[in-house]
């Protein structure tokens, strides 16, 4: 059992970096997850493990920090909130198209723009479906819990090196913010050089030893049939992760007649709204994506089977429901879809979402 | 002997062989115009980490620009950074792995354009990597675009009638402000026309990557260059040009040869 604290998001974030092996963080202060950077600080983890942390001097520098420092085989990660990390957003296509291992960190804000400080959903197209240029995918991780924020920075990482692909944990100002008790995990060493080489020699840029061709970390291709064969085997990436990395969580689908579907704090919301309906008679559960790219679709489809419909609960103006809806309609069993959500830094309460899902769900049928 | 029977070889043997390519120069067709400053540059890159016997050891990062092809040239491992962020991905290189030897290589509007804040921070944090700027005064790659360096008066596609101060503002010292910050050690401006000046860059190069492997902040190669290609002048015309233009303008020496400066002078009274 490892050591168990009291702990808000972002500092959590901050100690599961240090203790999973981390060799790198590069950012830059934004609110609501300064906490990170500034946890980091304290800690002084380069008097213990030798891990480096930077403030860069925009996120414009940090996210290109990781480019460098993940082409060299090392664990970097960086952490921002919505602008910051649409100042990213170049620097992340082009980690993406030159396949660097990195972890983001996004503790959403609301926008557009500099918006508000407050939590909010509405980057889940931008995590999801790109944000930078090109067609690339990042894999997203949507934690919902102090202890989530904990587990998936070592996580992230594993998956990150599993498929040369940058990871983002795609999380909220209320979760960063939030205080909650959390085990955190044990110390893991950071590789070392030889280790890195023996790993990811045979890519990252280490310095050119022996008959090794060299190394060139680029996104850059300018025969079109050689960049469609890049894209090609990108994509096939893509498709493994679908096949492999879904993770997903039901909470009360057993009986339901009703699925609510809804990440990171949202889903928090709808456990309670779950316990009301129920108390009212209405069979309603909870399908919680943990991976937002790869998206749950197989447990949507099965659902559909035997449920009368869905309502996604959402920090935006509706982003999610399209994918809930692509995987309804693509399970050939089709089910109203429903949405309900706020937007620009306003939580959802439990009773909103009962209220709604009464009136647009069970009302309307 | 018909000469045009004669091998490589054949001709090293009729005489004492006293240069040669460099080893780690591969030997690809380079894609730069002919007159160009860069390929003598990267010979000398390729000779320096050579001499220094340090291959194993180096990364180079190569910016967006004519030089964005650099790593097709040397046999050294490189990342190829996004239009002008190399200083910040050889510092995160740098930074987790202080036994690596890590240089940027950037052009102009690279450099002292879209790429300014980056070049700015990483020196005046006292990154320890090098930096070779190649200061042509144009846009190459993009087809002869004024560059934040382009001169007043010189002409150019996006000042058809030359760079005019209203329109365009004046051209960027920018390695005259490199020189002001304290964590630079080593900050020179050289050129590569005449096998004197060519001497003189390598020496410099030498030494500003000797300063990065030494610890010693960033140390920071300005080549003033000529594209005659973007300048539309023969190779011998586009020399001469820079000689009477570019030279008064950007004077060719040191600008800074010592330390990083002392903490203490930066630092709170109390």
């Amino acid at each position: 059992m490892g050591e168990l604290k009291l702990m808000k998001g972002n500092e959590a974030i901050a100690e599961a970096a240090i203790r999973c092996g981390c060799d790198g963080y590069f950012g830059y202060p934004i609110t609501p997850q300064s906490e990170v950077m500034e946890t980091l600080m304290v800690r002084a983890p380069w008097d213990k493990t030798g891990m480096v942390v930077l403030q860069a001097e925009s996120e414009v520098a940090a996210i290109n920090m990781l480019y460098g420092g993940g082409g060299t085989g090392k664990k970097v990660m960086t952490s921002s909130s919505s602008p910051g990390v649409s100042l990213m957003s170049e620097g992340i296509s082009y980690i993406a198209g030159a396949e660097i291992p990195c972890v983001i960190v996004n503790v959403q804000r609301g926008g557009p723009g500099l918006g508000t400080i407050q939590p909010s959903q509405a980057d889940y197209f931008q995590a999801t479906k790109g944000g930078g240029n090109g067609d690339y995918n990042l894999l997203v991780l949507a934690p919902n819990s102090v202890q989530e924020m904990s587990d998936f920075v070592g996580l992230s990482f594993e998956l990150a090196f599993k498929y040369r692909n940058p990871v983002m944990i795609l999380s909220d100002g209320a979760i960063g913010q939030m205080m909650e008790k959390v085990t955190l995990s044990d110390y893991k060493p950071r590789l070392t050089n030889e280790e890195i080489e023996k790993k990811y020699g045979d890519w990252a840029t280490i310095g050119k030893k022996g008959n090794r061709s060299h190394n060139i970390l680029t996104s850059l291709e300018l025969n079109s049939e050689q960049m469609e064969e890049n894209n090609i085997r990108f994509q096939a990436k893509y498709k493994k992760m679908k096949e492999e990395e879904v993770r997903y969580e039901e909470y009360m689908c057993d009986d339901a007649d009703y699925i609510l579907v809804a990440f990171g704090s949202c889903a928090r919301i709808c456990m309670k709204s779950i316990e009301m309906a129920r108390a009212k008679g209405i069979k309603l559960g909870l399908l919680r994506p943990i991976t937002l790219f790869p998206f749950p679709k197989k447990p949507i489809a099965e659902l559909c089977k035997r449920v009368k419909g869905f309502m996604t609960v959402e920090m935006n103006a509706g982003q999610m429901i399209e994918d809930v809806k692509l995987s309804v309609f693509d399970s050939g069993i089709l089910k109203p879809v429903e949405y309900y959500g706020r937007m620009g830094g306003i939580i959802p309460s439990p009773e909103e979402v009962v209220s709604t899902l009464e009136k647009k769900l069970i009302g309307g049928k | 002997m018909d000469t045009n029977k004669l091998t490589q070889q054949d001709i090293i043997r009729q005489g004492e062989q006293v240069y040669k390519r460099p080893k780690l120069l591969l030997d690809n067709t380079m894609h730069y115009c002919p007159g160009c400053s860069h390929g003598v540059v990267h010979r000398l890159v390729a000779e320096v980490i050579e001499e220094l016997g340090i291959q194993e050891k180096t990364i180079g990062v190569c910016p967006v620009g004519c030089s964005v092809f650099a790593y097709n040239y040397i046999d050294i491992d490189w990342q190829e950074a996004s239009h002008g962020r190399a200083p910040a991905v050889a510092t995160g290189i740098s930074r987790v792995n202080p036994d690596k030897f890590v240089f940027t290589y950037q052009g102009d509007g690279d450099l002292a354009s879209i790429g300014a804040a980056e070049i700015m921070h990483a020196c005046n944090r006292g990154e320890n990597i090098a930096v070779i700027f190649i200061n042509n005064a144009i846009y190459g790659m993009t087809g002869g675009q004024m560059a934040p360096t382009t001169l007043l008066g010189q002409v150019t596609a996006t000042t058809p009638k030359g760079r005019n101060v209203e329109r365009n503002g004046y051209p960027l010292k920018i390695t005259e402000l490199i020189a002001q910050l304290p964590g630079t050690s080593y900050v020179t401006r050289q050129s590569v026309e005449t096998s004197v000046s060519v001497r003189k860059c390598k020496t410099a190069i030498k030494k500003a990557f000797k300063n990065a492997l030494a610890k010693k902040g960033t140390s920071f190669v300005e080549v003033v260059s000529t594209c005659n290609s973007g300048w539309k002048m023969s190779p011998v015309k586009a020399n001469k040009w820079m000689e009477e233009n570019m030279f008064p303008f950007y004077p060719v020496g040191d600008l800074k040869d010592g330390d990083k400066a002392d903490p203490a002078l930066y630092s709170k009274k109390n």
